[in-house]
């Protein structure tokens, strides 16, 4: 694998370059897809600060105002706090009830146990479009029979469906890695089944459904496909830039965008740091 | 990360748990069912149900005479229409999706291979510097692909200047799709590819070069069976939604020659009557879909995971 164990003799300058690019290989191209990765990015930040008239697609000079005032475009900021609020509330909901699915797969064997598994498998492996056009019929030809219409209420409904086999499967993965035997410790101190859930399960499955709850959010913030079908004439951010897109994004949804990945660039910096220093401080 | 490397394993087979405790530690009793009943119900109100009713309405008959209005009715006739009108739109997604996943894969690869052996205390932060351009709303990079692609903008110049572009134009193409299916789907490719690598014993590849096999082989015999459960899991999560997708094609693509979900979308949005022969493409989209995933996952699953 490595060159150094075979090279008594000094090689000549081309074919030292040829063994140092065949052992940097993996690292020079990890680090161009990297970029690749971040391109896109850098271009919603650039053109973020773009004097642009009716399209924001060709650069025309440097301007603070969109920074300065990002919610002077109509229905910009409604719709990110839409989104905020759906993605609360859909996180909330498919964190906990996926949480106790979790808990049921791993930690009981009971009749149904495998169609409990194809009905948590099927939903990640249909397109979105199909649920939303699922939705959709059932939302129209159903529920607005009983007055439910489309709104905020059917975008919260499913993007709790959605988000909840995502849950299911990483609190699943948590759960499975603990060692048993430390629950059945705490029993064997007379602790209660209840006291034991509290006391020990849960603060250890914690960081999973943590992750969950943040993979759910993610998932419902940024949903469009499904939420255009359900949402009626609501609008959530993604579904605002969409619609926008048709006549030029406005750079106030740059601002906007490039604001929330750099807030939650620093949430994911920040847990991660927190969770080092935790792990630094039980090992001394 | 862990739950798309758990996707793999689900996907093997839905009733095995490699990691589960062994039986005697799992408990028996109605508590299991009370654990399950209000995310099952969630599921059966919220998917099962609507997916029931998306069949009911596919498989409606027209009124003759009244263009638009259809009753209720067990007919396969909006599957015919389904499969004949629209059968280029289904091949140019299944061609389209397949690309961008080989490609993703491609591009994949090399990205997680350096995160699981090369990259050391840089791990944590290629981590996150793979997830993190996906808190940049999708529509937004979406877009600003269409403005890297553009006529105007360096790519196509570039590429213009060199001779290099026989039509001219790179947005409002194929190529321009796939390249935004490939784009916005990577990350899905690899995370779990290198779940799947950061498992395996790094010195189980050195092995390979001790026995004299040269870097392709050590790679095509050792490192790829080794990563196969991760690339599986990543070209069933990038193919999956690649398929299904319109927005790509709507905001990188030409106006002609659109997607099965470009179909589905205006059928259900924008067409006043459109509902039965859009259910149908959808079922045909979802049981094609379904249909594959099982074949791809007999066929490398069984031979090759286990």
């Amino acid at each position: 694998m490595s060159a150094t164990t075979t090279t008594p003799y000094r090689p000549s300058g081309a074919k030292r370059a040829q063994l140092w690019l065949a052992n940097h290989f993996a690292i020079l191209s990890a680090i161009l897809v990297l970029l690749y990765l971040f391109l896109p990015v850098a271009y919603t930040f650039a053109f973020s600060f773009n004097d642009h008239g009716k399209t924001n697609i060709v650069w025309q000079g440097f301007t603070w105002k969109h920074w300065q005032d990002p919610c002077r475009v109509g229905g910009a900021c409604e719709s990110l706090v839409t989104s905020l609020q759906v993605g609360a509330i859909s996180t909330v909901v498919a964190t906990v009830l996926g949480t106790l699915m979790a808990l049921a797969m791993v930690r009981y064997r009971f009749r149904g146990k495998a169609a409990s598994n194809v009905l948590i498998f099927v939903p990640m492996a249909t397109p979105e479009i199909v649920m939303g056009a699922a939705l959709l019929t059932i939302f129209v030809q159903g529920f607005a029979n009983i007055g439910i219409d489309l709104g905020f209420g059917t975008i919260v409904f499913a993007h709790i469906m959605f988000c909840l086999s995502f849950v299911v499967v990483t609190v699943k993965a948590r759960i499975q890695s603990l060692d048993p035997r430390i629950e059945e410790a705490a029993q064997d101190l007379y602790a209660s089944p209840v006291q034991t859930f509290w006391k020990v399960t849960f603060p250890l499955i914690l960081p999973g459904i943590l992750g969950a709850a943040m993979l759910a959010f993610s998932l419902s913030f940024d949903d469009f496909i499904i939420t255009n079908f359900v949402s009626g004439n609501e609008s959530t951010f993604p579904k605002f830039v969409y619609v926008a897109s048709r006549r030029g994004i406005p750079a106030e949804a740059n601002v906007i965008g490039f604001s929330m990945f750099v807030l939650a660039v620093l949430l994911v910096v920040g847990a991660q740091a927190v969770g080092s220093l935790r792990a630094s401080r039980t090992k001394e | 990360m862990s739950s798309l490397a758990q996707v793999s394993q689900v996907a093997g087979d839905p009733a095995v748990h490699p990691t589960a405790p062994a039986p005697e530690t799992q408990k028996r009793g109605w508590t299991a069912y009370l654990l399950l009943l209000p995310g099952a119900l969630w599921l059966g109100v919220f998917f099962v149900l609507p997916l029931v009713q998306l069949a009911t309405v596919s498989l409606q008959s027209r009124y003759p005479g009244f263009p638009g209005y259809y009753y209720r009715d067990v007919n396969l006739d909006n599957y015919v229409s389904a499969l004949t009108d629209y059968a280029p739109h289904f091949a140019r997604s299944f061609l389209y999706a397949g690309l961008a996943t080989f490609l993703a894969f491609v591009v994949a690869y090399p990205l997680a291979y350096a995160m699981a052996f090369k990259a050391g205390r840089w791990r944590n932060l290629m981590m996150i510097c793979v997830i993190a351009p996906f808190f940049t709303s999708f529509i937004l990079r979406t877009f600003a692909w269409s403005q890297i692609l553009a006529d105007e903008g360096w790519v196509a110049g570039t590429l213009n200047f060199l001779h290099l572009l026989p039509g001219g134009h790179i947005i409002n193409t194929p190529v321009a799709v796939i390249a935004g299916l490939t784009y916005n789907f990577l990350p899905f490719m690899v995370l779990p590819i290198y779940a799947s690598l950061e498992r395996a014993d790094p010195r189980v590849i050195e092995a390979g070069g001790d026995l004299y096999a040269n870097g392709f082989t050590t790679f095509r015999t050792v490192t790829l069976p080794m990563s196969m459960p991760g690339v599986l899991a990543g070209t069933l999560l990038t193919f999956i939604p690649a398929a299904g997708d319109f927005v790509n094609m709507e905001l990188l693509g030409p106006q002609r020659g659109k997607m099965v979900g470009n179909v589905i979308n205006d059928q259900f949005l924008a067409i006043p009557g459109g509902y039965p022969v859009a259910s149908a493409l959808s079922f045909t989209l979802m049981a094609a879909i379904l249909v594959m995933v099982f074949l791809y996952v007999r066929r490398f699953g069984t031979e090759e995971l286990v």
